[in-house]
């Protein structure tokens, strides 16, 4: 048996950097799927209400876990043989799809109605609208829980290590098999996973607390 | 396309979804009544109680909430087994659940506690209630009310992240969809089956958290009005 040495916490540190990528790649696949969500969730036509809250609902309804599953074994038999990393990508993207949209569709909602009026009268065109007027107020209110659901996407790649990707979780596994000190090691990856996603709670909080100060003071 | 899907291996092997489903339904109900037992009392003394205390379940609160659920089953599972506490699969489950489930809890019922407005607490002082009675009667229940929302969606999310202990083959959904997907290779028509298990489950509990605050909830029940 081998003992636990300096290694084996390098080799952690190096494939936490695999989990900051992950998180990365559905944060960024999320925000491009999910805007169009949260769109379509305010949007005047009933059919595209309908059908971006029913993929809210089947999303929000199945654990990630069967997501993943789905992808992953899912696009394999359709003949695309997939990397884990871009099967446990596609996953974390749906999922991260479903709860970005639900959050910035408060936020869209959460802008006065008289700013929709005011740029009616205008005469800006619904995409001005959205532009100009309505997304930027929206996007403010919308940092503090992006950043709070960050903290999410980052706790739940650990789930990736289920289809094989090396990433943090997975990492400490393999350390555990060859040295067999499970309480220390998972202990090790607790804590680079709370390295990560402790300031990203401080921030999520911070921000929040920053942008009531300001609505307070107007 | 060449695949074709074949559910045919479901006419001898429903009978283990629905034991899988009703492992899953026994595995979260215990570990969601313990854990908001233990996030209530967390809440309470995160407010009401002393300085070291306080810190104490803010810490606990940090830590669980910001580390992965699947890095907390392993530690509860291999972890303590390693030094010494072996625990079944079932029970280190429903341990690291409960944990989990407890820390969220805390912080949602905290903000429930803290919306209580501190007249309502000198009223009861003048009423000559004891601590207890007040923080039973006057803080809890209203408060619960209060967050009940909340309280249900994070049931409902915990419910769904109980599929993560299979992966210390604790006895629950998806577990079973991995034997039964070993032993068919169909994985893809299997796991189709256990998402609609599992959304079929998410409805069933969001309906019976609904139907629980009804009979729970007089006020709401008779004025169809919240707190």
């Amino acid at each position: 048996m081998i003992q636990l040495n300096a290694h084996h916490i390098w080799y952690l540190i190096m494939a936490a950097q695999w989990t900051v990528l992950l998180s990365l790649l559905a944060f960024a696949g999320g925000a491009l799927v999910g805007l169009p969500i949260a769109l379509m969730r305010v949007s005047p036509s009933h059919t595209l209400r309908i059908v971006a809250g029913g993929y809210i609902q089947l999303i929000q309804g199945t654990p990630l876990l069967i997501l993943l599953f789905l992808t992953y074994f899912g696009l394999g038999i359709l003949g695309y043989k997939l990397a884990p990393l871009v099967a446990a990508g596609l996953a974390l993207t749906l999922y991260a799809a479903a709860f970005l949209g639900e959050i910035w569709r408060g936020c869209i909602e959460a802008v006065p109605r008289t700013q929709w009026e005011a740029s009616d009268c205008l005469g800006l065109n619904r995409f001005q609208q959205y532009a100009y007027v309505i997304l930027p107020q929206a996007f403010r209110m919308a940092i503090p829980p992006t950043v709070g659901f960050m903290v999410q996407i980052v706790k739940n790649t650990s789930l990736a290590s289920v289809v094989g990707f090396v990433e943090l979780a997975r990492a400490g596994q393999i350390v555990n098999n060859s040295t067999f000190e499970p309480f220390i090691i998972f202990c090790i990856v607790a804590a680079i996973y709370f390295a990560m996603c402790y300031p990203l709670s401080l921030a999520s909080r911070f921000l929040e607390r920053r942008a009531n100060a300001g609505r307070a003071s107007h | 396309m060449l695949y074709k899907f074949d559910f045919s291996f479901l006419l001898e092997k429903w009978p283990a979804f629905l034991t899988g489903a009703w492992l899953t339904i026994q595995l979260t109900v215990l570990s969601i009544a313990l854990g908001f037992v233990v996030g209530t009392l967390c809440a309470v003394a995160r407010v009401y109680g002393g300085r070291t205390l306080r810190l104490l379940v803010g810490g606990y609160v940090e830590l669980i909430r910001n580390t992965p659920l699947l890095v907390q089953i392993f530690i509860v599972y291999f972890g303590l087994s390693s030094v010494g506490l072996k625990l079944s699969a079932e029970t280190s489950a429903v341990i690291a659940l409960v944990v989990n489930m407890g820390a969220y809890t805390t912080e949602i019922m905290r903000a429930g506690i803290q919306s209580i407005h501190h007249t309502q607490l000198e009223a009861a002082d003048c009423l000559g209630l004891t601590r207890l009675q007040t923080i039973l009667h006057v803080v809890l229940l209203p408060a619960i009310e209060r967050v009940y929302p909340a309280l249900s969606s994070q049931f409902v999310l915990l419910m769904l992240a109980s599929s993560i202990t299979s992966q210390i083959s604790a006895e629950e959904l998806t577990a079973v969809a991995n034997n039964v997907q070993s032993d068919t290779y169909r994985s893809f028509e299997v796991y189709i089956i256990v998402a609609a298990i599992y959304l079929a489950l998410s409805l069933l509990y969001r309906l019976a958290f609904k139907a629980i605050g009804l009979i729970i909830f007089e006020r709401r029940r008779r004025l169809g009005t919240a707190l």
